[in-house]
């Protein structure tokens, strides 16, 4: 098995030649569907070169690429990380709706900050550090 | 920390969210949460998402968000100076004078905050607001994904590994205190505030540790 990591999951796939994966796996890790047209979510498509895709399988790495996303691997290629891209970033940021997020509290519930709309929110960080 | 300021407040619609970016996990944070009896929310966020999503770069820094979701401040400094810098380093005591300025640094910070939740005030406009958030450049966000990784190769482990990932990560993104502290706490418990941090700090000559909210 090969481990993916995106910036709010972890996923077990099967995955060869760094991050060869099917399909079917490619959605689940990265929320992007394979189509005629290329990797497609709601109505944007990428189109993917040929080098990129084989008998219903993605290289999942060149794919993050094009998308402007970094994409780093352990010394095995046991583990992957799959980064959010510059790009969508600050698009997202620069729309000024805060970004929403969940996180366990300190007993393991998860909270979400859109939980909190209606209110003004005051969210700071703090570490033991 | 914030608690006077959420006990003032929370009848005017408002709420304090406390995020620890702690990478060693909650256990390990609970004992300050404990200490600080809160009735905020107190998240644990081992990966340090928000610092990902916010492209913050230190702690404490905070953003404010208005009843609609949206954005009013973006990242600042949360109360915190520059005042421990000039800190004798043997007694761990600042100059009187220091502490007085430090406190009233805090306390204007914590003001700002009041003023805003009871009348809109020291909200920013929409173009300030994005003038002054911190742009991700793709070397940022190599460093996140290299940090995500290093964080899980530690969890897992492989510490060596995972040293170098963070390392790495550092040096794509040398201006996050956060990644590069967060690594050496990971390596051991109190390398954050040792001696490679202060010369870190020193290194750092004429720029801010904790640039002022220009509230």
């Amino acid at each position: 098995m090969t481990i993916v990591l995106t910036p709010t999951a972890e996923h077990d796939v099967v995955a060869r030649d760094g991050l060869w994966m099917s399909a079917a796996e490619a959605e689940t890790v990265t929320g992007w569907t394979l189509k005629p047209e290329g990797m497609c979510r709601a109505e944007a498509c990428v189109p993917m070169p040929a080098s990129a895709l084989a008998a219903g399988a993605v290289d999942v790495e060149a794919f993050w690429r094009k998308l402007g996303g970094p994409v780093v691997g352990s010394d095995a290629g046991d583990v992957w990380a799959l980064g959010a891209p510059a790009d969508e970033r600050n698009a997202v940021l620069e729309g000024l709706q805060a970004p929403d997020f969940t996180l366990p509290d300190v007993d393991g519930v998860p909270r979400t900050l859109s939980q909190l709309r209606g209110r003004k929110v005051f969210l700071a960080t703090w570490a033991s550090w | 920390m914030w608690q006077q300021l959420y006990d003032e407040l929370k009848d005017k619609g408002f709420m304090v969210v406390a995020v620890a970016e702690e990478s060693r996990g909650a256990d390990h944070a609970r004992p300050w949460i404990e200490q600080a009896k809160s009735s905020y929310w107190q998240l644990i966020d081992t990966e340090h998402r928000l610092s990902d999503l916010y492209n913050l770069v230190n702690v404490p820094q905070a953003i404010w968000i208005d009843e609609k979701g949206r954005i009013a401040r973006p990242p600042e400094t949360a109360g915190s100076t520059d005042h421990f810098r000039r800190m004798d380093l043997k007694t761990r005591t600042m100059s009187p004078e220091d502490q007085a300025e430090r406190l009233a640094a805090r306390q204007a910070y914590l003001d700002a905050v009041r003023n805003w939740v009871r009348t809109g005030r020291h909200a920013m406009a929409a173009d300030t607001a994005r003038a002054s958030l911190p742009r991700v450049t793709p070397e940022i966000a190599e460093a996140r994904a290299r940090f995500r990784l290093g964080v899980w190769l530690r969890r897992h482990g492989r510490a060596a590994e995972g040293d170098r990932q963070m390392a790495e990560a550092s040096r794509l993104y040398p201006e996050s205190w956060s990644m590069w502290r967060q690594a050496a706490d990971l390596d051991e418990v109190g390398k954050a505030s040792g001696p490679e941090f202060w010369a870190r700090v020193r290194a750092l000559g004429d720029k801010p540790y904790y640039p002022p909210p220009k509230v």
